[in-house]
């Protein structure tokens, strides 16, 4: 069900329940997020984390489940892959499905530009997708989201397919990006490291309910090295489960 | 220069070797065979061209086997002379651009329709699958009968000959558009029209368009089954007059015209399509 963006909480789920054949993959899961809040999903996998997202996007037509789900309607999402459409250049991929929603065509591609712009790919806009870095296409990505202003946006582990140096320069242009339009986040990862950069709040999800849910308060930029940084990071490891 | 600057240090030895930033011959792809351009494609056509020329000038094909290419050129002036090829030729292709036309829109519909919906795939895919395994040929009498003799009767076999092609193409195209750009127009919430136009259309498009290149093909071979059967008009019908009265070189020269004609269709479709999916890495590109 949609509701008014204007609330303080985004997201809201009571007994959140879904699964496949026999198989429970969220069992009543509790969740809310508040408007603005950049939340981290963690869990190993097969623990539900895609689960919970696909539920939150309502793109799991056909999975079986109950519960309560309040998301609102403006909500965007970031797959792994950019998931660019091959035969659409880079603008017409940013504003796909914009044209109609109280916006014409030219309203829509000079938003769609600002977008590019803010993610830094001005100049862009003719380029295929095929001709972009993965890490030019996740930023086209990140602009499709943007340029839908949504109250929730979600992400499904948009860096896990990118280096570890464009990851780190995606974190900050993330972090940028959210505090500028602030909507709520959700960001499915198995990075624990990308969460406590990241998040206010960190989730583990663990066979389908929420283990752990852990605010993190320290200032930014975050510094890995910083020993409250790697306390946080520690708790987390040993939650997911990681022996060291 | 900087290799000026360079030469009172350099060995003279080294200078003789090539300077380390010379542009390099840029090698090709190793596995891919790299892009195709429309002069390779004529080889092929001319080597065969070559060889019939050489074989009836050596003696090595009788002119009563097939007739010369001289032959052919010289008939086809007599008959231009005359306006019978001229006029042949127009209805002819007239005829084939119709049906191209109608048969292309209506297996494009089919094919949406079909593989958009699961109604449309029950009630449409059967039979145009049951079309397919019809013979052209064993369908005119039954089509004489509905559509009488005239051109009417042409352009709708025709057509349906070459909706088929379109038809299973762009469905397998359509049916093999990826899953994950399906759910991204769900969640940028297209609406179906939109999703049929930027999402369905375009995905299909490579398949599309290998349909086009046998539809045009078609469109050329069923122009002949219809035109000799029944047709007061066409190559096909000159062609069949030719083999009434014996002249080898006129039934040659509709020939050369149906092979020039569908190769140089061909070569059109293939420009449109590189053009229009010049989005597309592939090997062949």
């Amino acid at each position: 069900m949609a509701t008014d963006t204007r609330e303080l909480t985004a997201v809201r789920t009571r007994g959140l329940t879904r699964g496949f054949g026999s198989r429970v993959v969220l069992d009543a899961v509790d969740l809310e997020i508040a408007a603005g809040e950049f939340v981290a999903l963690l869990g190993r996998s097969g623990s539900g984390k895609s689960t919970l997202l696909r539920a939150l996007a309502e793109l799991d037509d056909g999975v079986a489940g109950s519960g309560e789900l309040r998301v609102p309607a403006e909500r965007a999402v970031v797959f792994q892959d950019a998931r660019l459409l091959p035969w659409a250049r880079v603008l017409d991929n940013v504003v796909l499905g914009l044209v109609g929603r109280g916006l014409d065509d030219a309203g829509a591609r000079e938003r769609g530009r600002a977008a590019l712009a803010e993610v830094g790919l001005a100049g862009r806009e003719r380029a295929w997708p095929n001709e972009l870095s993965g890490g030019e296409q996740q930023r086209v990505a990140l602009a499709r989201s943007l340029v839908r202003e949504p109250a929730l946006l979600l992400a499904d582990e948009p860096f896990g397919a990118l280096d570890a140096l464009t990851r780190v320069r995606m974190h900050g242009l993330l972090r940028e990006l959210c505090d500028r339009h602030r909507p709520a986040v959700l960001l499915v990862t198995h990075d624990v490291e990308e969460a406590v950069t990241l998040a206010d709040r960190v989730l583990v999800l663990d066979s389908g309910r929420i283990a752990v849910n852990r605010p993190i308060t320290l200032d930014r930029p975050r510094r890995a090295a910083d020993p409250d940084f790697v306390g946080h990071r520690e708790f987390l490891l040993g939650a997911i489960g990681v022996e060291h | 220069m900087t290799e000026t600057t360079h030469r009172s240090v350099v060995p003279t030895v080294e200078r003789a070797q090539p300077p380390p930033l010379a542009p390099r011959p840029r090698r090709r792809r190793r596995l891919g065979p790299g892009p195709t351009s429309a002069r390779a494609l004529v080889v092929g056509p001319l080597l065969l061209l070559v060889a019939w020329t050489l074989g009836s000038a050596t003696g090595l094909i009788e002119p009563q086997t097939l007739s010369a290419p001289w032959t052919v050129v010289t008939t086809s002036g007599e008959l231009v002379a005359d306006g019978r090829l001229q006029s042949n030729l127009l209805t002819s292709v007239q005829r084939a651009m119709i049906a191209l036309v109608l048969g292309v829109v209506v297996g494009v519909v089919l094919a949406l329709i079909a593989g958009l919906t699961r109604a449309g795939e029950a009630i449409i895919d059967g039979p145009v699958q049951i079309k397919r395994a019809v013979p052209t040929l064993a369908l005119i009498p039954l089509a004489i009968i509905w559509f009488g003799i005239g051109e009417e009767m042409k352009i709708i076999v025709i057509a349906l000959s070459v909706l088929v092609p379109i038809y299973i193409n762009t469905h397998a195209a359509l049916r093999g558009v990826d899953a994950r750009y399906v759910e991204l127009a769900e969640s940028v919430r297209l609406s179906r029209a939109a999703f049929v136009r930027r999402v369905a259309l375009p995905g299909a498009l490579p398949g599309f368009f290998v349909g086009l290149r046998l539809a045009v093909t078609v469109s050329w071979t069923a122009l002949v089954v219809v035109e000799q059967v029944n047709a007061t008009s066409g190559i096909g019908y000159l062609m069949t007059q030719a083999r009434t009265y014996g002249q080898t070189e006129i039934i040659v020269v509709g020939l050369v015209i149906y092979a020039v004609f569908g190769f140089v269709s061909d070569l059109a479709v293939r420009a449109i399509e590189r053009r229009t999916l010049s989005w597309r890495r592939t090997l062949g590109s």
